[in-house]
């Protein structure tokens, strides 16, 4: 009957619900004994119709395919949710809001007087070698002060129990439309258990996001024209480009959609004729922007978008050149910055990193590899890296050299334990090592998602999240023992 | 409106609408064979040449393939699963626009349709799957008309429709007028009223039609019904009045409007108990033409074909 948590192996590392004596934590204590009277076949009755959900809602992304053919993948979803006590999660919170501060104020310094390098708090150098450092923006002032509007960073719980910042998506972070679908998806499925515990609602998300882009706006007014800019149907995130301009109420544009006139406005093309546009949430890469002033191939772009975002007749986030912290080099630095401008100490610390472009740290590097993680400065998901405990004597050879050669593009990190949450496997509960991924959104303002996308490696063992490799989501939920 | 999300609304519409009008067409034909006597039973061929893929068929006439080719086959444009996933692509690229039952409505029909296919290729198979079709279609209808507000989006959605509509009419008349017997002059009068029957039933007509003309089932009236009514959903005359009513809720319509009111006076002037088959053949491919101007002049009028200056084609499919 149910899920056995006699059975359930304790891997011996933190796992998120049960403790080490296999008895289920406080705040997990009434999921466990729900999962445990479930019948067997009514669990794999609610697995197959979250899968149906799934499929039906349309809950998909994209993976590329060179024949063109069935490009969209149903999101593997697990249905045991990721429990969080609110009291935990209000620490995270104000780390978060810490976090991103220092960034923005990091960004926004590196475009103007760039105090924190005459200080010597940050190397000179790094700046100069930085791929998404822009210097197009340079003396740009955004609303605010705010360059990264949008922001996903991921949280790591290794087996000590803590918290740790393992990088911070600065440039177009993708995922939240899966944090949300995953709540509607479990309240299809699971409605019964809502009713166990006070979960804090995710759904104002869609609501922030617009308010934090409409306080961009050139234009003061009630209802500024905000639209969402997506490279198209064959991106891998299209389908939270439309679901967040749904969910908002925006146009989902295109770049042919758009237009930069001779009086450096945005305009879209519309059955009325042209319209001017004051916000829009991009979720093109920086180079692909503008043909103009970037790529000339690009085919995705808008030609003056970014004369039109300089003279300040539009406002663009993420900003153009906010990527410039989002880099593991950088990263390295950001509880240097908080103490720099902000006169505080981190509230959530960093996963500790060996830069490799320090004599010392390379040096440790070198002769560590096969217990370290290696990682490319500029990279995303999951790819380019070296696995050092699951890597063999030949590709280790290879990121030697590739460190020798070029050791700005390099950091190493220890080899994490990523914390394990149950997660359903053939009728039983088996411990899958999992990820989390909150947004945090700027402007006027400042939210933290409550919670965020938990993501779990779904194969054995495995520490790798991506979806593009084998990963899968679950339903994150922050709750409130006292209410 | 973006000019590139009413062109996706309105061929959504379109394909949407296709796909049912293939499936009524495929079932009555079903029926009607059942009715014929052995030798007389080439008219599958002639729902190859109804949808006008007549060039790009290369299998036999026979039942299985030519089923084949017009539920499943995704090559053919045409095709049932082609064209519900035409129109759940398009949905896909509006996703924000349309309400999100319409997109998980279209999304299952699409998926239901692709999976099923393989059983509507058998006879016992065939009726509940075509059923099924026309059933979630008008489903999406209704809840289109219940759930997505009634603005620009939504007139183009009547548009998109109603210009589908009248162009499968008028290509039901064109080829199905002709099949069974040479002209309506000479003799065969049981399959001749068979076959007039089936036309009817193809757009579901035959109830409709009795009720409004209260005469038997004759080759001018059935014509006429189905041509010059404006009571009958189906009738060219009904869907061109509904395309004139959207537009004119629209901005800038001067042009489109021209378009129907060619169409609207090729209507009235025609003499329809006069026409012998050639004639109306002829009559029929004037109006498909007068359907294409007005596509046109839709897509240069609101589907960003002015902001453009590659020339626009009009044709039975959605340019990229």
């Amino acid at each position: 009957m149910g899920i056995n948590w006699g059975k359930y192996k304790y891997p011996h590392l933190f796992d998120e619900m049960v403790n080490e004596d296999g008895s289920p934590k406080l705040v997990a204590q009434k999921l466990a004994a729900h999962l445990a009277t479930i019948a067997d076949d009514e669990l794999g009755y609610l697995k197959s119709t979250a899968e149906l959900a799934i499929k039906e809602m349309g809950i998909s992304f994209t993976v590329y395919n060179e024949e063109g053919g069935s490009i969209d993948r149903q999101w593997p979803f697990d249905i045991i949710p990721r429990i969080v006590s609110k009291k935990e999660w209000d620490v995270v919170e104000a780390g978060l809001k810490q976090r991103v501060k220092a960034l923005n104020m990091f960004i926004d310094d590196l475009y103007h007087d760039q105090k924190i390098i005459k200080d010597k708090v940050f190397p000179k150098e790094l700046l100069s070698k930085s791929k998404n450092f822009r210097p197009q923006c340079m003396g740009m002032s955004p609303a605010h002060g705010v360059w990264a509007h949008i922001c996903g960073s991921d949280l790591v719980r290794h087996s000590d129990g803590k918290i740790y910042v393992l990088e911070d998506n600065l440039r177009v972070p993708s995922g939240v439309s899966y944090m949300l679908e995953n709540r509607q998806v479990m309240k299809r499925v699971f409605a019964d258990l809502f009713s166990d515990y006070s979960i804090m609602p995710v759904d104002d998300y869609p609501s922030q996001l617009f308010d934090t882009l409409a306080a961009l706006s050139p234009r003061p007014a009630e209802y500024p024209q905000v639209v969402v800019l997506t490279p198209g149907i064959y991106n891998s995130a299209y389908f939270e480009h439309s679901y967040l301009a749904q969910q908002m109420g925006c146009e989902l544009v295109e770049g042919s959609d758009l237009v930069v006139n001779s009086d450096d406005c945005v305009y879209m093309k519309t059955i009325y004729g042209l319209e001017r546009v004051d916000v829009i949430y991009r979720r093109i890469d920086d180079l692909f922007l503008d043909p103009e002033a970037f790529d000339p191939n690009s085919m995705l772009g808008v030609p003056g978008l970014m004369r039109a975002w300089l003279k300040g007749n539009v406002a663009l986030a993420n900003a153009p050149g906010a990527g410039v912290a989002d880099d593991k080099v950088v990263y390295a630095f950001v509880p240097d910055m908080i103490r720099y401008y902000l006169s505080e100490e981190a509230l959530i610390p960093n996963v500790p990193t060996y830069l490799c472009m320090k004599d010392d740290d390379r040096k440790y590097v070198l002769e560590h590899l096969e217990e370290l993680v290696v990682k490319p400065a500029n990279e995303s998901g999951g790819y380019g890296m070296l696995i050092g405990p699951a890597s063999t004597k030949k590709e280790r050879e290879k990121f030697a050299e590739l460190i020798k050669e070029d050791p700005r593009n390099y950091i190493a990190q220890p080899t994490l334990n990523l914390s394990t949450v149950p997660t359903l496997v053939d009728g039983q509960a088996e411990p899958r090592h999992v990820d989390m991924r909150p947004f945090i959104l700027s402007s006027d303002q400042t939210h933290v998602t409550m919670g965020g996308l938990t993501r779990v490696a779904l194969r054995k063992g495995s520490l790798v999240v991506n979806s593009s490799q084998g990963g899968g989501s679950k339903d994150t939920w922050i709750v409130d023992e006292e209410a | 409106m973006l000019s590139r999300v009413a062109g996706n609304i309105y061929w959504m519409a379109r394909y949407l609408e296709r796909a049912e009008d293939m499936a009524r067409l495929i079932n009555v034909n079903a029926n009607l064979t059942l009715d014929l006597p052995k030798g007389l039973s080439p008219i599958w061929g002639q729902l190859v040449a109804i949808t006008g893929a007549g060039d790009v068929y290369k299998g036999d006439y026979e039942e299985r393939s030519v089923l084949k080719f017009l539920i499943s086959d995704t090559s053919n444009w045409c095709s049932i699963v082609a064209c519900l996933s035409y129109a759940r692509e398009n949905a896909r690229t509006i996703r924000d626009v349309i309400p999100r039952e319409v997109w998980e409505c279209i999304n299952t029909t699409y998926l239901n349709a692709k999976d099923n296919a393989p059983q509507a290729l058998t006879k016992r198979g065939r009726y509940p799957f075509l059923q099924d079709i026309i059933t979630s279609t008008q489903m999406l209808t209704g809840i289109l008309a219940g759930t997505m507000n009634h603005d620009a989006g939504y007139t183009f959605l009547k548009i998109g429709r109603n210009l589908e509509r009248a162009d499968m009419t008028s290509r039901i008349i064109d080829t199905r007028s002709a099949n069974l017997v040479p002209d309506a002059t000479t003799t065969k009068a049981t399959y001749d009223n068979l076959q007039w029957m089936s036309v009817l039933k193809s757009l579901t007509g035959y109830q409709m039609y009795r009720r409004e003309m209260q005469v038997r089932i004759q080759r001018q009236e059935v014509l006429k019904f189905l041509i010059r009514s404006t009571a009958f959903p189906r009738a060219i005359a009904h869907c061109m009045n509904e395309v004139e009513a959207s537009l004119k809720g629209l901005p800038g319509h001067e042009k489109p409007l021209l378009a129907i009111h060619r169409i609207k006076r090729q209507l009235d002037a025609v003499e329809i108990e006069k026409l012998k088959q050639a004639e109306l053949q002829h009559f029929m491919d004037q109006l498909q033409v007068g359907f294409a101007c007005l596509h046109q002049e839709l897509q240069l009028c609101f589907f960003g074909g002015a902001y453009e200056t590659a020339d626009v084609s009009a044709s039975m499919t959605q340019s990229a």
